[in-house]
């Protein structure tokens, strides 16, 4: 039932899958915590930049992200990410469009954990005479992360799904396979719960080691 | 919130504010220059690509309008199934009856474990193997069964949620006057629960919304983002005008919905002075942990 499996590299795509997932983690985490202290930050315009880009990015679809990077910034603007080979352009404007996406999440994830820091704890760093850096970066941040773990592991997850978006512009992911494969075989079951049983394989047991690191780490109040 | 973090502002800080702002700007210019030149170049900002969408109705009438009412047919017929599939699954994980309750959890957690558009693409090839419904109408039938079975399940989790948010005295006094389970789930915890999820379910219609771009994309449904496609071929590759009109309108819509779900909330949160808890557009996201394209919602 399954012996269709040799002629495809399953586990080479769901490895492009894990690969986008994990850099676009990275990079999404990054800009979205920038974001969050340019959201809660003292500057007006930095606050007010913050707010239009989350309020702008999370409401347009994916897709529309992810194709304007390849039809706009690559086939028109002749943006190639450092690339001369289509496919690791497509690669890297796919971990582009997922940063640029998911980062508005993990901001508000963010902003989220830094309003379960109680109030009197930034006062009392504030009294002692630190300045707006340090009291974010020595007291809200750190415990703001560790309340965050938690709608962080959601947003992973979703970006671990949200990858399957990449399909739209080519790269050689797990839907683009899937699609391939429903296409050529008669065995739409079999290769369903192959793909299927793969991404239970991604993202359950995130959920549930991230979870469970999210209790172990969150501050006890 | 954030203005515990800082002093109110001295003329030191406010002049390092003006600092840091001039910097801000400089790099936003910086980038916006960038932008323009590069636009320039490619000839992308030649007024005769923009100008279908200024002048005249063609575009919206040929193109755009088209589109919109089959995102807004996919989303809406996805919305109205999914609705009450999520509450038979939700009340049925809820169950005093493990037989009921844990095959009722398996689905639900199996479908929000999978990603949107490999239900669509199951969805298609079920339809072309198994069915004969025609090829014209597939590529619907395939997003709105994606959108369906996964929508479906994180609905389930916020009814699940709507109603565990009640306060506990609710079931216990309807059982003390004798209502039967069916009663009480009926007459005194779903009319509740329902005014309680109102607001996370609008906030659901946005990730509905976005996720039909998915089909036009991969399935050739052809609905908003497709219209683009099709739209900048026309005019003569006006790919980023063509792009960036459709990327307001899902804005627009999408921004109004999120901003009726939270005048919902607050209205709700107001109103509301004996039962529980209101279930708000970032409550979802704690609710139903992983959310499609939509990350925390």
């Amino acid at each position: 039932m399954f012996d269709f499996l040799d002629k495809y590299d399953v586990l080479g795509a769901f490895w492009t899958t894990v690969q986008l997932t994990l850099l676009s983690a990275v990079g999404s985490l990054v800009w979205g915590t920038l974001l969050a202290a340019m959201r809660v930050g003292p500057v007006p315009l930095m606050r007010g930049f913050g707010t239009a880009y989350v309020n702008i990015v999370r409401n347009i679809p994916l897709t529309v992200i992810i194709l304007f990077a390849s039809l706009g910034l690559s086939n028109t603007l002749g943006v190639t990410l450092g690339s001369d080979k289509v496919d690791t352009t497509n690669f890297r404007l796919a971990v582009l469009g997922l940063i640029v996406y998911t980062s508005a999440f993990v901001c508000e994830a963010i902003r989220a954990g830094i309003n379960t820091v109680p109030v009197g704890q930034a006062e009392a760093a504030r009294a002692i005479g630190l300045s707006f850096t340090q009291v974010l970066g020595l007291v809200i941040l750190p415990q703001a992360f560790r309340a965050a773990v938690g709608p962080l592991a959601n947003v992973l997850i979703a970006l671990t799904k949200n990858t399957t978006v990449a399909a739209a512009i080519g790269v050689a992911e797990a839907a683009l396979l899937m699609k391939q494969m429903v296409e050529n075989e008669a065995q739409l079951l079999a290769i369903s719960a192959v793909i299927a049983f793969g991404f239970c394989c991604l993202t359950l047991p995130t959920g549930l080691i991230l979870g469970w690191v999210g209790k172990k780490v969150a501050v006890k109040r | 919130m954030s203005s515990v973090l800082y002093d109110a502002q001295g003329p030191r800080a406010k002049r390092r504010n003006i600092l840091y702002m001039a910097v801000f700007l400089v790099a936003l210019a910086a980038l916006a220059w960038w932008v323009y030149t590069s636009l320039d170049d490619k000839g992308q900002l030649e007024w005769a690509l923009w100008k279908p969408f200024f002048s005249g109705t063609e575009a919206y009438s040929t193109y755009i309008w088209p589109g919109l009412q089959n995102t807004l047919k996919a989303a809406a017929l996805a919305m109205v199934i999914a609705l009450p599939l999520g509450a038979f699954f939700g009340i049925a994980r809820l169950s005093d009856h493990a037989w009921v309750r844990i095959p009722a959890a398996i689905a639900v957690e199996f479908f929000r474990a999978i990603p949107v558009l490999v239900l669509m693409i199951f969805g298609m090839a079920l339809y072309s193997q198994y069915t004969n419904v025609s090829s014209d109408d597939r590529p619907l039938y395939a997003v709105v069964t994606g959108l369906v079975l996964y929508n479906a399940s994180v609905l389930a989790e916020i009814v699940r949620a709507g109603i565990l948010a009640l306060p506990k005295g609710q079931s216990e006094a309807a059982m003390a006057i004798g209502l039967r389970k069916g009663q009480l789930m009926r007459l005194i915890l779903l009319p509740q629960a329902v005014t309680t999820m109102l607001p996370a379910i609008v906030s659901q219609l946005v990730v509905i919304v976005k996720d039909t771009a998915l089909g036009g994309a991969v399935l050739t449904f052809p609905e908003l983002l497709s219209s683009a496609n099709t739209m900048s071929g026309y005019y003569g590759a006006n790919v980023i005008a063509s792009f960036t009109v459709v990327a307001v309108i899902f804005v627009v819509i999408n921004f109004s919905l999120t901003s009726f779900a939270s005048w919902l909330e607050r209205r709700l949160r107001r109103g509301k002075k004996s039962t529980g808890a209101v279930l708000g557009a970032q409550d979802v996201a704690n609710v139903a942990g992983t959310a499609a394209t939509g990350a925390e919602r």
